[in-house]
């Protein structure tokens, strides 16, 4: 296969190599097994066990943090893919591979996830089960799409380990079928991280009217795919500085344009749509609207940040409006989900548990550990070829 | 690289304009969305009607005299255990074994609970103003239930023909969606059972198959709980609330029909209270099988009020049903995907 040189540079992974138990990975390591620990309470005794959940918040932060918010970081390969294979935008290809693999680790936990909370998850198959199967349920629409999701990520990630093992037929195989898991990639992300909104829908009075919208599915795509961008500045920005490696903020900057238009057309429509609903009242001075003005002042400070072109090119003010915006959809999501909603008939009252925490905590540390383990063995970063670089790895190998 | 050279060279002035015109754009877009529809349902599905044969139960807060007999009853008709709360004492002085059954709220253990009301003094029944009243708490089974739209596993179902809404928890898979969704929080999970289930009140099916009443009407001393066809037990409340105080009327017991768990006798009695003209469950939420009557507003009775005369399903179900129509939607938006992913992987070379 003849390749110009540029797309040598451009498209070429390998792995970071270097030493793999170092003091974030045994981090790692110990929050996980602290959920483990937890975890096998929670199968011994009940989740009313471990988790502070109850019969007025059914759903704590294992469904609003682990599922809702921890699936939108898993937005990245989603949103990479759409502006690489979709509208061709060959400069991102470099930030694809390690998006994906975020994604993959971002949808496997959060499918993990469900199964900690959910109640009787001996039949979780049965959401698989077309006899089952109740097709008004949203739910269900989300269940399918996030389990063939996380195959279609599988699918997705398969060519860096088969390139890694060296299996070149079964690769080329895989890439001349890759178009149709792409198609898949953005079709069923769109799908359900939309739906995660229009779950909320049924909810009805429960949830405050500063949240409560038909548009619940527009804003939570729109807050998947500022997620999904979010999340891979920040692994462009983090793995540049931790691996010691040059900063991609030239490619990073044109997305930072996306992300400034999507986050200010988020907030116009909340506006537009509190105004329509005729409850923009409520977000002043109703009940829970510090929360409404946490989130979108978060998104306006990230979406105004990346306003002026000279803050794009900026690794600094990336990272800053990056992190913002992630907060922003975190907000967001929480207060859809935990904040904004209030029980039928009361008082209830919820605040997550400690082992509840550690649960949701050492989800995050497993990703966050995998990430650091696979990117060190597999080609999922891009290759860079400078010599102040080769230098760099070679004397941290010598250290490691 | 070369496919989008204007955006990196853009002037700031012009980036802001883009921007603001972005978002006016996407402002405006919503706008036409929204308004075009009133009270901005943009997309509803029509309201379940409900079956001519459809069951329930009529509660007459101003005849319970809060015994709670169909609390007990309901717990032996349905094996239920007992409950005691933390703070509880045993009542007998024995110390780690309470013999006392006190729910406080309806739980995996408690299908069915009276709660009071009280005001002031508290010395008036069913009075608002230094006054008492009982509200009944069990499955209004509603004629377009959120936690039957909700269910992924077809768990939770509705009768067709008597509209009692049931549970199957060996299909079930514990999301508690079905306890998310309720806008009246009745069904319920057992948070302290490893292998705990959604426990609701299914009407008492398994009495009503060998033509017993449910455990709560069978017991009812003065007819407050009353079963029946919500047909008939809906004609029975508005002729309760346009009676006024002083008149004597006959109260029924038991099935307002007089059939299942055999004919019995009522009561004459005068009327205390005034009762609200609002049937709670007659409109609410699309309307609901069991209703209720009172001397004091529901609101005070701690159910929701300030609810649409149509169930929540038909929002999130208008929405599914239009984005999902026969999976056309995303079909075409499959083909139009992937025909794009094919035609630039020539430009992508290596995966």
């Amino acid at each position: 296969m003849a390749m110009s040189l540029r797309q040598q540079n451009l498209h070429e992974h390998q792995p970071l190599g270097g030493r793999i138990f170092t003091l974030p990975l045994v981090v790692c390591i110990l929050l996980v097994l602290a959920a483990v620990y937890v975890l096998a309470q929670r199968y011994a005794f009940g989740i009313g066990y471990v988790a502070n959940i109850n019969d007025g918040y059914p759903w704590g932060i294992w469904v609003a943090v682990d599922v809702v918010i921890g699936s939108a970081f898993g937005c990245a390969g989603y949103v990479m893919a759409a502006l690489c294979y979709i509208l061709n935008k060959g400069e991102y290809h470099p930030l694809v591979r390690p998006a994906v693999l975020a994604s993959l680790f971002g949808y496997g936990l959060a499918g993990i996830a469900v199964l900690t909370d959910l109640g009787r998850y001996w039949h979780f198959y049965h959401l698989m089960m077309p006899w089952y199967a109740q097709p008004n349920s949203v739910m269900l629409e989300v269940g399918l799409c996030v389990a063939t999701y996380t195959i279609v990520l599988t699918v997705e990630f398969a060519p860096a380990l088969l390139e890694r093992f060296g299996m070149e037929d079964l690769r080329a195989k895989v890439n001349k079928l890759l178009w149709l898991f792409i198609a898949l990639g953005v079709l069923l992300p769109t799908m359900h991280q939309s739906s995660l909104g229009t779950m909320m829908v049924i909810v009805g009075h429960k949830l405050s009217p500063l949240w409560q919208t038909q548009l619940l599915p527009v804003f939570f795509l729109m807050s998947a795919i500022l997620m999904g961008f979010a999340i891979v500045i920040w692994e462009a920005v983090l793995a540049a500085l931790n691996f010691k490696r040059p900063q991609e903020t030239p490619v990073l900057k044109k997305l930072a344009y996306l992300m400034a238009v999507t986050a200010l057309a988020f907030v116009a429509l909340r506006f537009v749509d509190l105004a329509v609903r005729g409850q923009l009242g409520v977000a002043f001075g109703g009940p829970k609207a510090s929360w409404f003005w946490l989130e979108t002042l978060a998104m306006l400070g990230g979406g105004l940040t990346l306003l002026p072109p000279r803050n794009r090119a900026r690794t600094r003010s990336l990272f800053i409006a990056a992190s913002l915006l992630l907060v922003a959809g975190i907000l967001y999501r929480l207060n859809v989900y935990l904040i904004g909603y209030t029980p039928a008939i009361g008082p209830w009252s919820y605040f997550p548990s400690v082992k509840e925490i550690l649960v949701t905590v050492g989800i995050f540390a497993l990703e966050v550990g995998l990430y650091l383990i696979v990117v060190k063995t597999l080609p999922v970063l891009h290759a860079v070829h400078s010599p102040a670089h080769a230098t760099l790895s070679a004397s941290s190998a010598k250290h490691g | 690289m070369a496919k989008s050279p204007s955006k990196g060279t853009v002037s700031r002035r012009g980036f802001l304009r883009g921007a603001l015109q972005g978002s006016a754009g996407a402002a405006a877009a919503a706008c036409a969305t929204v308004v075009a529809t009133p009270d901005a349902n943009a997309l509803q599905r029509a309201p379940k009607t409900m079956s001519p044969d459809a069951l329930g139960l009529l509660y007459d807060s101003t005849l319970c005299i809060g015994c709670k007999a169909c609390v007990t009853a309901c717990k032996d008709v349905n094996h239920m255990p007992p409950e005691v709360g933390p703070e509880a004492q045993a009542w007998n002085g024995a110390p780690g074994n309470p013999t006392w059954d006190t729910p406080v709220e309806l739980s995996a253990k408690t299908l069915n609970i009276i709660k009071a009301y009280s005001h002031g003094t508290g010395e008036i029944k069913d009075s608002p103003e230094n006054g008492f009243a009982f509200i009944k708490r069990q499955c209004l089974h509603c004629a377009d239930p959120s936690c039957v739209s909700v269910c992924p596993v077809t768990a939770m179902t509705k009768d067709e023909k008597t509209g009692i809404v049931s549970h199957n928890p060996d299909a079930c898979i514990g999301c508690r969606y079905c306890v998310l969704s309720c806008p009246f929080g009745v069904p319920k999970y057992d948070y302290n059972d490893a292998f705990g289930e959604i426990k609701k009140c299914q009407l008492c099916q398994h009495r009503l198959a060998e033509n017993q009443l449910p455990g709560c009407a069978d017991v009812c001393p003065t007819g407050a709980t009353l079963f029946g066809r919500t047909e008939d037990l809906k004609a029975e409340a508005k002729r309760r609330t346009a009676l006024s105080v002083g008149e004597k009327t006959h109260y029924p017991r038991g099935d307002i029909g007089g059939k299942v768990g055999g004919a019995r006798a009522g009561h004459e009695k005068t009327v205390a209270a005034a009762y609200q003209s609002h049937i709670y469950g007659e409109t609410e939420l699309g309307g609901t099988q069991c209703l209720a009557v009172s001397g004091v507003p529901f609101d005070k009775l701690n159910l929701p009020t300030n609810v649409p005369d149509t169930g929540y399903p038909t929002l999130s179900e208008g929405i599914q049903h239009t984005l999902y129509a026969g999976m056309v939607g995303p079909a075409v938006a499959f083909a139009g995907l992937a025909y794009l992913a094919r035609r630039n992987a020539k430009d992508h070379p290596e995966e």
